[in-house]
Parts: structure tokens; C-alpha cells; sequence
């Protein structure tokens, strides 16, 4: 791997051509990423799988229909055209069998998706039975490929996906609050109905745009993998979007990149790779939803539990069996080897029942903030220095008698 | 005659035998709202069959059907994963499990160089249901011939396999099967293993993906399992009609569809012959449409 032609493709150094394709896929990947949120949020990520395999049969038609007129076959707006409208009628079709028959959306998905494909394999194979040779161009629309693409080619893919995502930013509001609540968005006056097929209009558009560049086979990764990845760093529309976007972005160019470097490697694979990748660093390492950072606050909460519970029941003079809780508090010199409580072991045992005590008067008396009495939480950090006097008041009294 | 037995006869039963391994399970993944995951199981045999190629060097079949199991096995495992312990929402993880490992797939195929032999992602797609012939064959004769019944492509006796095999598991458990797919809670209640059965139910797909896309390719298997199955939802409340027509229809696509793909363009005065894994998903795809616009069980009850 020359890395330095993937640097220099990354900086546009490479020549016009690479400069175009590589825009071109920017964009693609930034407007694929903001649209992707609003079907994930949705749940309607596979939709687009189905748009996407659909596409295939208005491509194989459109570059019939051009061969036909004695054009080139190859007119890349023209098969986009094509392909649009195919993934238009798929979109109604399972908007029919969802809404008009009683099978459900996913069984409407699985159809449209492989009867379509099947549909245009057969017009393919009819399309090389023309002429051979003439169809040559058509496979990279199964598994993409920027290898030798026009520029022309990459500036139809990057204004289509710059109009898409003008869009996105535009109806940015209408589209967040009927993802998250359409029944509120309803009541604020939004039509839902024109908003999800917003949504899905922008899919198309995106799928349709990337056909040439990520194939139909592995397109549907850009709408779905940045913005699950996006989710892991962030609990906010506005920035899941941004962030998803900017996943997308950064998956399309280094894919782009890479297989401008080295010719043999397949775009959309790419493309895909670098995004799963992305998603496996957040997967792991996100300090908000990571699988790490959920692995250590357990275990956070696993030893402040068995400290309490062990104190608990160092005061009450009872023996311990547990092995975790018996190495968390050696470890922290609460208690010896032989199993007898060191000092300051002594001590931090008499706060914990005195702590215990109080939460029980509290309990009954302040019925306070209930919520909190998880067994963990200091009662100062709840209560006031008062209201623990008032507490310890009639422990005190309690203990009198 | 004796054309249509050697060229033609071999790969209908094939197509027919894969249909009909497909449709079955498909009928329980369609009412179990699970039909994607033949969708999910179909694309990451891809990168099963790779890597068993890329380890014995060899295209046998044992090995790839090792790999592609494996990979079903993974991807499942990594959907589980992703769901659970990232909390992402089913539908978009099995989304970024396929699509992750499909991309890898056509990675390692482009990187190891394979173009000595016949894999590439259009056969992975597409199949080679043409090219399983029965060069042994003279004629029908040939069907009571054990010289020249030897001489029948090994896929035949796989799929066969298969198909024998996912239906036997369904006759066994169709019972606690039939209940856990309707009512999870009830049969739960009485004892039903409901996971092992969900499990099994999605090992016994994945047992019918990986024999058929060995010989028709993975659009003939997604098709397969969704298409016959909903058209027969849409003809009859009946569970046991259901599979039965499914069965039915999933034979029958094959068939027409082969036939379709084979012999059409010539009737149409073309002289090459289409896709016939295409024609058949093609052929289902039009039973569906007519049983959603026909069907008497079309509307939802109620």
C-alpha cells in the first residue's frame, strides 16, 4: 500500500480527476450521514437496503433504452434517472403490501428487495446477450468502483448529494421531531406523512447518487452505520446528525482514497470497512455508551456494593464469606489477612451503621427523596446537616431506651 | 428429449429442491416478523466461503460449507452483541453485521487471487444453476441407469440433503414451534423452549441459505424465503395450508422460472437465454403481487 498516494489523493494532490471523485464521495458520505439519523431514529434502516437492490432493474432498462436510441450506454444521469424511478416503484410497492395487504413492512422489504434484484439480474444477463462487451461499466454498479471514474461522473454524484443534503439541513426540525415524537410533531402542526416520505425521498436520492461510486449491494452501510456509530458519542439530535455526517464523510473519502491508491480494491468495501471501523472504536471506547466504559462503571458500582455490604457486616460482627468482598476490603486495608478488621476497618464499619441507622429514621420520617435510598448514596449528599441532627436526635433517644 | 434431461432436467430439480428448503423455514421467520435474517444469513456466506477457500486452497465443498456455516454463526453472534450490549435497535445492527461482513468478503476475494478459479461476487449472487448438467445423460432412459446416475452433479445430493433435512426438523417441532411463533408468552408458560427454538429455527434457515447459495446464489434464497411464504399468507388463515402452499408456490416459481429464463428469449426470437436465478425470483415476485391484489386473505383481520 502506497501511502502516500492515498495521502496525496486525501490532500486533492493527485491529479484533477482524483480531486473531483474525491469531493464527489465527500459529499456523498456527508449527506448519506445526515440522512441516515432520520431512519435509524425511525427504525426503517433496511428500508433503504430494499430501495438500494432495487435500483437495479431501472439501470439495466434506462442503459437498454439508451443503447436503443444509439447513445452510449454508459450516461451516467441518465441511468441515475433510471434508477430513481425503479426505486421509486419498489418504495410503493412496499408501501402496498405494508399499508394494503397484511404482511409487514419487513416481509415487504425481503420481497421488493430480491424479486427486484432477480429482475434485473434477468435484464443484465439480456443486456450481454446484445452485444458482449457493451454492458461493460454496468458491474460496477453492484460493488461500486471509483477507479477510472469521470469526472463528470463525480460531479453529478457530488451535486446530487450537495442537493440532498441542503435539504436535510433545511427541514432539518420538522424531520427531528417526527423521528422522535410524531404524534407531538402531529399536534405542532408538522405533517408527518409528508416528512416521512421526506425521509425516504432523501434515502433514494442519496442511494441513487451513490449507486455508481459505493455499488447497490453495500450502499445501504452509509445510511446505517454512521449514524449507530454517531449515537454511541452523543444523546442529541443536532450533534448526532453533525457527527454523522462527518463519519460518513471521513468513511467515503479514506475509502476513495485507498482504492485510488490501489486500483484493485473494491470502493464500496472499502467505504464500508473504514465506517465499520469507526463504529467498532465507538462500539468499544465511547465513554458514554461504550462497551468499556459500561464494563467499568459496573464494576465501579460491583465494589462499592460489596464494600457497604462487607461493613455492614464487620459491625454487625458477622462472618464473610464472599471472595470479592472479602479482596475489596483488604485492599483498601479495612481488613486483615486472617480476617479480622484492622482499625480503620473498625472505624469505617462504624459509619456504615451509623449511615445505615440514619437512612432507616430517614426513611420513615422525611419519606426523602426515596428515589436516591439505593443503599450507595451518602445521606449528606441527600439531606441537610439539619435534618441529619433532627436524625441523629432520635437515634440517640432510641438508643436510650 | 435427450437434451433437456442432459441441460435442463438437473438443474429444475435443483432450483425446485433449493426453493423448497428455503420457503419452509421462511413461512416461521415471516410470522416471527424475522424475515430479514435470511436477507442478513445470505450475504455474510460470502465472506464463509472466502476464507474456507483462502485456508484449504481448494473449492471442495466441504470446506465451504464449514466456512459459509461459521459465518452465519458469527454474524448472528455479532448481531446479539451489537443489540445487546451496545443497545442499538435490531433491524440497524443486523444492517451493520451484513453489511460489514459482506464488504469484507469481496475485500479478501479481490485480494486473494482467485481468477483461476470460479469465484467471484457475481457467482455468489447469481449461482450456477445453468451449469449443474448431467453430462452422463443419454436420454430418460438415463434415470434407471446407475452408471450414468453416478454421474449426477454432487449438488443434487446436497440440496436434496438439505431440504430433507430442514423439513424433518420442522415435522418434528411443529407443534411447540407452531405455538411459540403465535403466542411466545403461552408456550412459554407450558414449558416450550422458546430460545431453542428460535435458535434452531434460525440454524435450520441457515443450514437451507448455505446448501442452496452453493447452487443457485444468494438472490434465489432471499427470494425464496420470503416470497412463497407471503403469497400463501395472503390465500389462507391455515397454518398448514400456509406451508403447504408455500411449498407449492416456491416449487412451481422454480420451475417456471427456469424455463422462463431458458427457453423464453427463443420463443421471443433472442438467442441467448436470461438469468435463470433471476427469472426465478422474478416468477415468485409475480405470484406475490397477484396473491396482494386477489389473494381472499389479503386484508388484515379486524
Amino acid at each position: 500500500m502506497a501511502w502516500d498516494v492515498v495521502f496525496a489523493a486525501l490532500t486533492l494532490q493527485a491529479g484533477y480527476n482524483a480531486a473531483v471523485v474525491l469531493i464527489g464521495a465527500t459529499l456523498l458520505g456527508l449527506s448519506a450521514g445526515a440522512c441516515g439519523p432520520f431512519l435509524f431514529l425511525r427504525k426503517r434502516a433496511m428500508v433503504s437496503d430494499a430501495l438500494a437492490h432495487a435500483t437495479l432493474p431501472g439501470v439495466a432498462l434506462a442503459f437498454m433504452a439508451l443503447v436503443a436510441l444509439g447513445g452510449d450506454g454508459r450516461f451516467l444521469p441518465a441511468l441515475l434517472v433510471g434508477s430513481a424511478l425503479s426505486a421509486g416503484a419498489g418504495l410503493l410497492a412496499i408501501d402496498w403490501l405494508t399499508h394494503r395487504t397484511r404482511l409487514t413492512e419487513d416481509a415487504a422489504i425481503g420481497a421488493v428487495l430480491s424479486v427486484f434484484f432477480g429482475a434485473g439480474v434477468v435484464l443484465l444477463t439480456l443486456i450481454q446477450s446484445m452485444g458482449a462487451g457493451r454492458q461493460a461499466g454496468l458491474e460496477d454498479f453492484l460493488l461500486g468502483s471509483a477507479a477510472g471514474m469521470l469526472a463528470a461522473d463525480a460531479v453529478v454524484i457530488g451535486v446530487g448529494a450537495a442537493l440532498c443534503l441542503s435539504i436535510v439541513v433545511t427541514f432539518r426540525r420538522p424531520l427531528t421531531l417526527v423521528a422522535f415524537d410524531p404524534i407531538f410533531a402531529a399536534t405542532s402542526g408538522i405533517n408527518v406523512r409528508a416528512m416521512d416520505r421526506l425521509a425516504l425521498a432523501l434515502a433514494l436520492g442519496v442511494t441513487v447518487v451513490g449507486l455508481k461510486l459505493v455499488g447497490l449491494v453495500l450502499i445501504v452501510a452509509l445510511l446505517i452505520v454512521p449514524p449507530v456509530t454517531a449515537r454511541f458519542w452523543t444523546d442529541r439530535t443536532g450533534v448526532l446528525i453533525a457527527l454523522s455526517a462527518l463519519f460518513g464523510a471521513v468513511s467515503a473519502a479514506m475509502g476513495t482514497a485507498l482504492s485510488a491508491a490501489a486500483p484493485g480494491l473494491p470502493t464500496g468495501a472499502i467505504i464500508v470497512l473504514t465506517a465499520f471501523g469507526l463504529f467498532l472504536v465507538s462500539f468499544t471506547g465511547s465513554p458514554l455508551r461504550g462497551v468499556l466504559a459500561a464494563a467499568i462503571k459496573h464494576r465501579r458500582t460491583a465494589v462499592r456494593v460489596h464494600r457497604r455490604q462487607g461493613l455492614l457486616a464487620l459491625a454487625k460482627g458477622e462472618p464473610i464469606y464472599d471472595r470479592m468482598t472479602l479482596s475489596v476490603l483488604r485492599r483498601e486495608g479495612l481488613l486483615r489477612r486472617d480476617g479480622v478488621a484492622t482499625p480503620r476497618g473498625e472505624a469505617a464499619a462504624a459509619d456504615a451503621r451509623r449511615e445505615e441507622a440514619r437512612w432507616a429514621i430517614a426513611r420513615a420520617v422525611f419519606d426523602a427523596d426515596g428515589r436516591r435510598d439505593d443503599g450507595l448514596t451518602p445521606i449528606d449528599a441527600v439531606l441537610t446537616a439539619d435534618q441529619i441532627a433532627v436524625i441523629d436526635q432520635r437515634l440517640n433517644t432510641l438508643s436510650a431506651v | 428429449m435427450a437434451e433437456f434431461v442432459q441441460l435442463s432436467l438437473v438443474p429444475m430439480v435443483i432450483g425446485a429442491l433449493a426453493a423448497l428448503a428455503c420457503a419452509l423455514p421462511g413461512n416461521f421467520l415471516l410470522l416471527r416478523r424475522q424475515a430479514l435474517i435470511g436477507d442478513a444469513i445470505s450475504h455474510v456466506v460470502l465472506p464463509g466461503i472466502v476464507i474456507a477457500f483462502l485456508v484449504t486452497g481448494s473449492m471442495a465443498a466441504t470446506p465451504m460449507l464449514i466456512g459459509a456455516a461459521a459465518a452465519a454463526l458469527v454474524s448472528v453472534a455479532m448481531i446479539e452483541a451489537i443489540r445487546r450490549l451496545g443497545r442499538v435497535e435490531a433491524g440497524a445492527a443486523m444492517g451493520v453485521t451484513f453489511t460489514a461482513l459482506f464488504a469484507a468478503g469481496v475485500l479478501l476475494l479481490e485480494q486473494s487471487n482467485t481468477a483461476g478459479v470460479h469465484l467471484d461476487v457475481e457467482h455468489a449472487l447469481y449461482g450456477n444453476l445453468e451449469s449443474l448438467v448431467w453430462f452422463d445423460a443419454i436420454g430418460w432412459g438415463s434415470l434407471i441407469d446407475p452408471s450414468a446416475l453416478a454421474g449426477l452433479p454432487p449438488e443434487l445430493w446436497r440440496m436434496a440433503l438439505a431440504a430433507a433435512a430442514v423439513a424433518l426438523a420442522l415435522r418434528l417441532t411443529w407443534r411447540p414451534l407452531a405455538m411459540a411463533t403465535f403466542d411466545e408468552g403461552f408456550a412459554r408458560s407450558v414449558g416450550v423452549p422458546v430460545r431453542v427454538l428460535g435458535v434452531g429455527l434460525v440454524v435450520s434457515a441457515a443450514v437451507a441459505a448455505v446448501a442452496a447459495f452453493d447452487a443457485v446464489g444468494s438472490i434465489i434464497v432471499i427470494a425464496m424465503f420470503i416470497a412463497p411464504p407471503a403469497t400463501a399468507r395472503l390465500l389462507t388463515d391455515d397454518l398448514r395450508q400456509q406451508v403447504g402452499l408455500s411449498a407449492l408456490f416456491a416449487v412451481a416459481a422454480a420451475l417456471l422460472g427456469y424455463v422462463l429464463a431458458g427457453y423464453g428469449p427463443l420463443w421471443l426470437g433472442g438467442t441467448h437465454s436470461v438469468s435463470a436465478a433471476g427469472m426465478i425470483a422474478t416468477v415468485s415476485g409475480l405470484f406475490l403481487g397477484l396473491a396482494a391484489a386477489f389473494g381472499p386473505r389479503r386484508r388484515r383481520a379486524g
